[in-house]
């Protein structure tokens, strides 16, 4: 059992060490030079050259690679060029805003798939099935950030239930702040919900093929009791695992939608890091966001063995 | 993960039939036909010309001149939707073709020699996929400046472990099959039966992940220019169009409708097509995505 | 009063039909055989009286089970009946538990739902259970997963659950096709017995007439959907009225003729296998400590001669595959030699094993499997040729394409189609035309008619026979089947746990089998002759 856990854990280790190493290496072809930047143009080369001795830039490659990845260990990031303030604080702030915005987001779509696909798979080739799928097919279609315009349109603009963007900040109270995520999350959840809804349905069709729901039957369980208690749990498998891919695309979709909805997240934050060349602070993001989809994909891999007890081998 | 495929067993004359008896398959592929022959029609006339800014014209609704109306610049919504299909359609192709072109060999290779290579190679994957496209895209813009050859290969590199684990698993599936022992102690090398028999064996199974990773390449795209990482103006593209319209909600509803409604269909011609071709030629096996 | 009582019963699925007419009755603690080709209805015949039938199937006549009307009855009806006074057993023991339930849940699950038991008592009845079918919770705790048994133990938890609230009749469909010989006996004897114990009726479907004439007091043939004939077993199989009865039998019993079976001489051998070996990486059960490799093959020596047929019998896992695969080349001894007239192919490069490819070939199992759907006969047969020498021109190609087809009975025109347009016994043919297009001199058959049909088997057979006289190939026959093995082989060569534990001339192993494996292998064959003369003694 520990040896499967230990297996997943060392590759997920491997592949945090192995994507830190291409950020790093990607920064480093970057042109601009940070203390050139962070000095301003009417500074001399004599300044520009102390800084980089104080931040470290003249070390060799392997050591500033090891400084770096020492204080990425340590959640220090560095200081950012524009701001001069620790990354760390940057980021804090913003994560509180993108986090919940993709937990919501990932709560909210596989709240909504899991009963559809059930619901379209046992009624397979039904009025209630095709519907259903015939919506899942268009919600897979949809962009999220033009969903995301749509729903500001009607619901701001049109009906103003809720503000049309921007976040008041979780000091306005827990209310007020989640009402600002609501029409975000929605965005991004559905059509997210359309994809997995529509792998539930087809891995659930595919076990209630099996030999074993037979069997099942044959012990004179009802079709519903064999669906929820043998078909189901063998079902999660596939949906587990795009589960974890959707996290991925999930937090890439934050990125575009908190730019839709004006919100003050790690997506904003990349952005402005962009235009002003604040590379510290676009490495550390892309670090921080790398790591959480090798996380979330080491707790797919843990959660495949909770659900199918052949991964788990002999005890 | 195994993967279970029945080959299918048919001549061409019965897959045609069936094909045009499938709804999902018909109506996918006329959509998509629809889509590239807009593409294509924009190269020879559009209604207006898309590189003449008329500010008098600006922001106009729909009319019979205008049919999808105009933008801030006066330019003719309907021809922007036009010109941009041809950007769209030509960015997920490429990326399409890039990871196809890379993935299915490497993954192939990967299945045929097993061990630390498939170990090695499935590691590297696993790499990639730890970069969502948009944030490899976010890198490579970072590095050489946005643009719509940037937004390609961002979207590329993503497709290449796609490609790589789908043919993989197919690969693995077909491998252990008695025809390939068969070929084995005929003297086919590890090379010759992975061309002669295992690709055309998984090639449904690519192509149907080809018309999926399209889609998603289309809306990819779409996310990238909106974000102004891929193609830039004056080059009319589709997310980009969303993003003009973004800031006129109230005033000019119809600039964000009828790009994002392009969007839409398209996406969703391919997405049928893809499942008509899984359904006909496949009628068992699983879709991934 | 008969227990099950099925009168007149047709089935269509969508339109297409699958029954008709079929007549069977079963008393209670009766056990009643349903014999028949694959495709001829047997298991829709168990599904209709499960109700357990496909979404397009439409049934119509009577069944009628203690007295309820099957057919009419309501789902709720169905589902007390099922588990409760109907068990079933299915074929297929692998993929027949579900994989991520534990087997003391399986097996308490239906008693729960039936009895409205607690889980104590169900679990307490559970563990009774599985220890009469001989799998006692020492050894066997409820909280396995199937994946931790093997298929004979999982088809006995299967059993478990058919009959854990015993049932008043139990259907068991092919319960031991896919077991072997010794594994067959043992879960064909718990099944009598639990039907002895329990009084009750047995309906047993199975292809194989000699299993079905062991166990079954009555028997019902059936062939296209329709019963030809139906009555006693010993009465039936010994008077054999119906044509399609005695040909059934017939094939069952078929023993290929070979005029001069091969004379062990003193000819040079052809294939030589010294001392081989061959373990695989065992599972790691911790991290810390390395894995024990598997040895599935344990130095294993042994010589075939030109021309002579020589059968490699053991039961499932013995290592018989592995073993054939090496000497194929397709896989690579751990220890040992193999030489292929005199020259040794272990060790070699892939180019350096052509001439010991173009002279052995092999024939598989699975006629589905063994061809590449995407391509057509002609280059699927003509694929060993470019092993030769000098490659052949298209139309010399086409010449020998056809030549070899027309020597396993097949015509040139069939060169133009795809391998689903034929039969599993055509496609058999198919791979056997491609065997010997190199005009080899030793074919390795891989159980090359044990997925066959009775009737099609003899056929393949005889075939074998044939080229082995016409064009003197040296067979090496794998097989769990020991009448394929009397049926044509001039040596056999037991093999049990890796080993190779006895060798002799077939008539001589198979009747006096010396080592207890083989005595094992011989005593569970089933044996028609045997079967009928034990069932009419009994009679009297």
């Amino acid at each position: 059992m520990t040896a499967y856990f230990v297996k997943r854990l060392i590759i997920a280790a491997l592949t945090l060490v192995l994507a830190s190493m291409v950020v790093f290496a990607v920064m480093e072809i970057l042109p601009g030079d940070p203390a050139r930047l962070m000095l301003g143009l009417n500074a001399s080369a004599d300044q520009v050259e102390q800084l980089r001795n104080q931040m470290g830039l003249n070390a060799p490659l392997v050591l500033r690679y090891l400084h770096w990845a020492g204080g990425l260990l340590s959640l220090d990031f560095g200081r950012s060029y524009t701001y001069s303030v620790p990354v760390i604080d940057l980021v804090r702030e913003r994560i509180a805003v993108s986090l919940p915005l993709a937990l919501i987001a990932l709560a909210l779509s596989t709240i909504i798939a899991i009963p559809v696909g059930v619901f379209s798979a046992s009624r397979q080739g039904r009025a209630g099935d095709t519907l259903a799928m015939g919506a899942a097919q268009l919600g897979v279609a949809v962009p999220n950030f033009w969903f995301a315009l749509m729903l500001i349109y009607l619901f701001a603009v049109w009906l103003h239930l809720v503000p049309a963007g921007g976040f008041p900040g979780w000091s306005a109270g827990i209310w007020t702040a989640l009402k600002s995520l609501l029409l975000p999350a929605v965005a991004l959840a559905l059509p997210q919900a359309a994809i997995l809804a529509r792998v539930a349905r087809s891995a659930l069709i595919e076990v209630l093929n099996e030999d074993y729901i037979r069997t099942a039957r044959a012990k004179g369980l009802p079709y519903r009791a064999v669906l929820w208690r043998h078909a189901l749990r063998n079902a999660m498998i596939p949906v587990l695992t795009i589960l974890g891919l959707q996290f991925a695309f999930l937090l890439a979709g934050t990125i575009i939608i908190e730019n839709v909805f004006y919100l003050p997240g790690l997506g904003r934050l990349i952005f402005q890091a962009i235009t002003q060349r604040d590379l510290i602070v676009v490495e550390s993001i892309v670090m921080l966001l790398v790591a959480a989809v090798i996380l979330i994909n080491l707790i797919v891999d843990f959660s495949y063995a909770v659900v199918d007890p052949r991964l788990r081998g002999r005890q | 993960m195994t993967m279970r495929i029945d080959l299918p067993e048919e001549t061409l004359a019965g897959v045609l039939a069936k094909a045009f008896g499938n709804r999902s398959f018909v109506i996918g592929l006329v959509i998509t036909l629809l889509v590239v022959a807009v593409a294509l029609v924009s190269f020879l006339w559009t209604p207006s010309d898309v590189t003449r800014l008329v500010i008098a014209d600006k922001t106009q609704s729909p009319s019979h001149v205008h049919w999808f109306g105009t933008d801030h610049f006066g330019r003719d919504i309907l021809s922007m939707i036009m010109v941009g299909a041809r950007n769209s359609i030509a960015v997920a192709l490429v990326a399409v073709g890039i990871g196809m072109g890379i993935g299915v060999p490497l993954g192939a290779f990967a299945a045929a020699r097993g061990g630390m290579v498939d170990e090695a190679l499935m590691r590297v994957n696993d790499l990639v996929f730890a970069f969502p496209a948009l944030l490899s895209a976010i890198m490579i813009t970072a590095i050489f400046g946005p643009g719509a050859v940037n937004a390609i290969i961002a979207i590329g590199i993503f497709n290449i472990p796609v490609f790589a684990r789908v043919a993989r698993a197919g690969a693995l599936a077909i491998w252990p099959r008695e025809f390939i022992l068969a070929a084995r102690a005929a003297g086919k090398g590890m090379t010759r039966i992975s061309i002669e028999h295992i690709l055309p064996n998984i090639a449904t199974l690519l192509l149907v992940q080809g018309t999926i990773q399209f889609a998603l390449g289309i809306l990819a795209e779409a996310g990238l220019s909106y974000v102004g990482l891929g193609a830039q103006p004056p080059m009319p593209s589709w997310g980009r169009m969303l993003f003009d319209a973004q800031t006129r909600m109230v005033t000019a509803p119809w600039m964000a409708i009828f790009p994002g409604m392009a969007i839409v269909i398209t996406v969703l011609g391919l997405n049928l097509l893809g499942d008509g071709i899984a359904d006909i030629l496949d009628p068992k096996s699983r879709r991934r995505r | 009063m008969s227990l099950l009582e099925i009168e007149n019963l047709s089935l269509a699925i969508g339109g297409t039909p699958i029954l008709k007419g079929v007549d069977l009755a079963i008393a209670p603690g009766e056990v009643v055989g349903l014999v028949g080709e694959s495709g001829s209805g047997k298991s829709m015949t168990a599904l209709t009286i499960m109700r357990l039938l496909p979404y397009l199937a439409r049934a119509e006549g009577r069944v009628a089970f203690d007295g309820i009307d099957i057919l009419g009855a309501t789902e709720d009806q169905m589902c007390a009946l099922r588990g409760d006074d109907i068990g079933m057993v299915f074929q297929e023991p692998m993929t027949a538990l579900n994989p991520v339930k534990t087997i003391g849940e399986q097996v308490a699950e239906g008693i729960r739902w039936h009895t409205r038991a607690n889980r104590a008592e169900a679990e307490d009845r559970a563990r009774k259970i599985l220890d009469r079918v001989g799998l006692p919770e020492a050894k066997f705790p409820l909280s396995r997963y199937p994946h931790e048994l093997s298929g004979g133990q999982r088809q006995r938890v299967v059993i478990a659950i058919a009959c854990a609230l015993k049932p008043k009749l139990l259907i068991a469909d092919e319960p031991t096709t896919a077991l072997d010989v010794v594994l067959q006996a043992q879960i064909l004897d718990l099944l009598r017995d639990l039907v002895r114990e329990n009084r009750m009726g047995l309906l047993l479907i199975s292809h194989d007439l000699a299993v079905v004439t062991e166990m079954a007091d009555r028997l019902t043939i059936l062939s296209h959907g329709e019963v030809t004939e139906a009555g006693d077993t010993a009465r039936t199989l010994s008077e054999q009225q119906h044509p399609y009865t005695r040909e059934l039998a017939l094939a069952s019993m078929h023993v290929p003729a070979r005029p001069k079976p091969h004379l062990a001489g003193s000819a040079k051998p052809l294939l030589e296998v010294e001392g081989v070996g061959r373990d695989y990486p065992g599972r790691r059960i911790s991290l810390f400590r390395p894995a024990q490799p598997i040895s599935a093959v344990d130095d294993v020596s042994l010589t075939i001669e030109p021309a002579q047929s020589v059968a490699l019998v053991g039961r499932s896992g013995c290592g018989k595959s592995t073993l054939a695969r090496m000497i194929l080349a397709l896989d690579k001894p751990t220890t040992g030699t193999i030489r292929f007239r005199g020259e040794a192919i272990t060790g070699k490069p892939e180019s350096a094993l052509r001439p010991a490819r173009r002279d052995m070939q092999v024939v598989f199992q699975d006629p589905y499997g063994s061809f590449d759907p995407r391509q057509k006969v002609e280059k699927l047969v003509a694929e060993p040729l470019h092993l030769l020498e000098r490659q052949p021109a298209k139309a010399e190609r086409r010449e020998m394409v056809a030549h070899a087809l027309h020597e396993v009975g097949l015509g040139p025109r069939d060169m133009d189609k795809y391998p689903h347009e034929f039969s599993g016994g055509q496609r058999q043919r198919l791979s056997i035309a491609r065997a010997i297009i190199t005009r080899p001199k030793l074919v390795v058959a891989d159980e090359p008619v044990s997925a066959l049909d009775v009737s099609i088997r003899a056929q393949i057979l005889d075939l074998f026979a044939e080229l082995n006289q016409k064009l003197g190939i040296a067979y090496l026959f794998i097989t769990h089947d020991l009448t394929v093995a009397r049926a044509f082989a001039d040596e056999v060569l037991v093999m049990h746990e890796g080993k190779i534990v006895e060798r002799g001339r077939a008539a001589e192993v198979l009747d006096h089998p010396r080592s207890e494996p083989a005595q094992a292998l011989v005593s569970a064959m089933p044996d028609l002759h045997r079967a009928i003369a034990r069932r009419l003694q009994e009679q009297g």
